[in-house]
């Protein structure tokens, strides 16, 4: 039962990751976007990692993919003219995907992965987690919190406008 | 729980090489960093399956992380993007080769 669940949200994370790249719109290239990570979060979910897979939706479907439309009904960029993609490109990137692929699979017909089961005992509660992310991982904590910061203080120079700037222009 | 490690990994590995596929490929600047959230989420999903298989919270932890660093990037990524069309008018990569020759 579970490996099917699991192969069901595989498909459903790797189709609609494909939908993104060959999507010519942009808009639905962001909602197969979207489609893909609930597809990630049902992974999460079969990995007990509950906890992940709401904050994955929150995070990404909520304020990440919510972004992406924002920005793409601002900016409002006029659907290309000729191919979304150069055939240059395309070949380079086959051959890359392909050289990945061909790695991926000789590790696993020649490497030596565990196939031990997954462990018995696994807690991965709020309360875990918090103590967790208030003890061992404090320090990150607080950087994390600054990253935000900084990030927030980023973002408002960014879209401000300069009027010297807009002279220089 | 029947399903291996081997499973989640190619998973992940399959998803990080359709992200991949599509940054080097696109040609709109707002679809390659979708493209990166992808490789982003792909290198999650390896760690969350780890940290199951071994037993422990730590590559939750990661994760956790990840998820807040991905926000702020987003954040970050898409004012200079609208910094750019508001500059440059466009968000095609190649229209923007002014350090070309």
């Amino acid at each position: 039962m579970a490996n099917l669940i699991f192969h069901l949200f595989a498909a459903l994370t790797l189709g609609s990751a494909l939908a993104v790249v060959l999507c010519k719109d942009t808009v639905n290239a962001a909602l197969a976007l979207l489609l893909s990570l609930v597809g990630v979060a049902g992974v999460f979910v079969l990995l007990d990692a509950y906890l992940l897979a709401v904050l994955l939706i929150l995070v990404y479907a909520g304020a990440v993919v919510a972004l992406f439309l924002f920005i793409v009904m601002l900016l409002n960029p006029r659907t290309a003219t000729s191919r979304p993609y150069k055939k240059i490109s395309a070949v380079a990137g086959t051959f890359a995907v392909g050289l990945l692929s061909l790695g991926v699979w000789s590790l696993v017909t020649h490497g030596q992965f565990s196939t031990a089961p997954a462990a018995e005992v696994f807690q991965a509660g709020l309360k875990d987690y918090g103590a967790k992310l208030f003890t061992t991982y404090l320090l990150p904590v607080e950087v994390v919190g600054f990253l935000l910061l900084v990030a927030m203080l980023g973002v408002i120079v960014l879209s401000k406008k300069f009027e010297e700037q807009e002279e220089l222009k | 729980m029947t399903v291996g490690l081997n499973e989640f990994i190619i998973l992940s590995a399959l998803l990080f090489a359709v992200g991949f596929f599509g940054v080097l490929v696109r040609k709109n600047t707002l679809v390659i960093y979708m493209c990166l959230e992808l490789m982003l989420v792909a290198s999650t999903v390896a760690l969350v399956a780890f940290s199951r298989f071994n037993g422990t919270l730590d590559g939750n932890v990661f994760v956790f992380f990840i998820l807040t660093v991905a926000a702020a990037e987003v954040a970050v990524g898409l004012a200079i993007i609208v910094a750019l069309f508001r500059k440059r008018g466009t968000v095609q990569v190649d229209e923007l080769n002014s350090l070309k020759n």
